[in-house]
């Protein structure tokens, strides 16, 4: 009788990576189980790690609420299960709930990804009877001093607690993701309890990964490697004591690591999202790699089409585009040479082995560069926005 | 979560999906899915025919009953594996229970 009803598998460490790992999309390219929707690039927030390009998309650029919906339609057509409403700040688009109800109507999952700060709780109880599933919310530190002073912004932090107990409140699971580096990173312990006390679901410990702004900031940002020791400590201790109570998923960054991530499980193998201005692409940060041409929803091919035949998701899948020392590696097919765009910025090509990777003739450099950054004195930012990036002034503003 | 968490699966348990786990038949890839925050869950054919069972309203002893006349099987061995099977679910987050409600 005992296998008569055998476990529910557990899920896997990648996020949705279930079902690809039971029917791998190795050869095929299967449909994305779930797809990550730029609606915008406006944010009322000026994070200096943001993950949007640093070329925004303003917007005029925008996809219409009628083509967000004909693109939800077609996403739920060709077989992606979930939804996760992005930016930007999604809820800066007034036609949020709109979105969110069509894609209830199609039959997607929604996730809303948000910094809250715009939200009102009416707004959110729209959200909620729209059939929206679950929300994450941004949070930058523990205090409003540190908090507020990253993100860019007065009164946010306050306001983002404030959302996370409405979203509770409402019945909604709740996240919350936390974007660490060298200025925030003491504060871990304390954000595991704020995310116990707000009765969060799940923790994203999220070390900033460098490209795009962050690369811009890397020198203020960069943790020092005890830094980093102490917080993967911190973060399994945190596992097991709220095993059952919070769901920890930890990111780390790979500039001290000695084998790459395998980035976005793969370029063009499980992931893609769309850019607010309707460009569908192998990861949010794929327009940094120039020369790529990344085609639009507005285009008169399909989404199906652009990620099974498109010349910019074909170009970095599989191995076959591989150079030394990844061509022969052992493992180029569990990481496949780490992230394209971290080798396009860091080494000037794409195809280039990650310099994360400790075979890349590039890492000990990087180490190095990263090392001293965290050393130094550096702590400025260049905060994000579609200027192009204004520095922090002496007075934090 | 939606609804009490840490709940511990018992014979007059009455389970229920929570607003944010949906049990969905996915249409491309011919097989049953549960759709969670940031996961999609592949339950087996017999976890489907359970979780179908759990309208909130059904407690785990009438649903053992169901499946051990259905299969013709003893029901506590059905039981038995009806309980792990739920339990590992709402340890995961993705099972909630209704409870009576003091007056």
């Amino acid at each position: 009788m005992s296998d008569v009803l055998p476990n529910i598998p557990p899920e896997a460490s990648d996020s949705l990576a279930v079902l690809e790992k039971q029917r791998s999309t190795a050869e095929t390219f299967g449909i994305p189980l779930a797809v990550l929707l730029e609606i915008t690039h406006r944010c009322p927030l000026q994070c200096p790690y943001c993950s949007n390009p640093v070329e925004l998309d303003r917007s005029g650029k925008e996809l219409t609420t009628e083509e967000w919906k004909k693109v939800l339609g077609e996403l739920a057509e060709i077989g992606v299960l979930q939804v996760h409403f992005s930016g930007g700040e999604p809820t800066a688009r007034k036609d949020l709930v709109e979105l969110v109800k069509h894609a209830t109507d199609v039959g997607l999952y929604t996730n809303l990804i948000t910094s809250a700060v715009l939200l009102t709780r009416e707004r959110l109880s729209e959200l909620a009877e729209a059939g929206l599933c679950h929300v994450q919310i941004s949070f930058q530190g523990i205090e409003e001093g540190l908090a507020d002073r990253v993100a860019g912004y007065k009164g946010g932090h306050r306001k983002k607690l404030e959302v996370a107990r409405w979203t509770r409140e409402l019945d909604l699971p709740l996240t919350v993701n936390a974007v660490m580096h060298r200025q925030n990173l003491h504060q871990l312990p304390d954000i595991i309890q704020m995310s116990v006390d707000l009765d969060a679901d799940r923790l994203e410990v999220a070390n900033v990964q460098y490209y795009g702004w962050a690369l811009k900031n890397r020198a203020a940002l960069m943790p020092t490697v005890a830094q980093l020791d102490a917080c993967t400590d911190i973060v399994e201790a945190a596992r097991e004591r709220l095993k059952g109570r919070l769901t920890i998923d930890y990111v780390v960054p790979d500039y001290y690591a000695l084998r790459p991530k395998k980035c976005m499980g793969g370029w063009g193998r499980q992931f893609f999202n769309i850019s607010p201005a309707g460009k569908v692409l192998p990861c949010h940060a794929a327009e940094s790699i120039t020369g790529l041409d990344f085609l639009s929803v507005r285009s008169n091919h399909s989404i199906a089409w652009i990620w099974q035949n498109s010349e910019a998701f074909n170009r970095y899948r599989g191995t076959g585009w591989m150079k030394e020392p990844c061509k022969s590696c052992e493992f180029r097919e569990i990481d496949f040479g780490g992230c394209r765009c971290q080798a396009f910025a860091l080494t000037g090509d794409a195809a280039n082995t990650d310099p994360a990777c400790a075979l890349s003739p590039l890492h000990e450099t990087i180490f190095k560069q990263a090392e001293a950054e965290a050393a130094g004195e550096t702590s400025r930012f260049l905060y994000r926005n579609f200027a192009g990036g204004t520095l922090e002034s002496d007075n934090g503003t | 979560m939606a609804g009490p968490r840490n709940i511990s699966v018992s014979e007059t348990s009455r389970p229920v999906l929570p607003r944010h786990a949906k049990l969905k038949y996915d249409e491309t890839r011919k097989v049953w899915v549960i759709l969670a925050p940031e996961r999609v869950l592949a339950p087996d054919e017999i976890a489907v025919e359970v979780l179908q069972l759990c309208n909130g309203e059904r407690n785990v002893g009438n649903i053992a009953d169901q499946l051990a006349a259905k299969y013709a099987a003893p029901r506590e061995a059905i039981l038995a594996d009806v309980v792990v099977m739920l339990q590992d679910l709402a340890d995961k987050g993705f099972l909630t229970e209704i409870r009576e409600k003091t007056p």
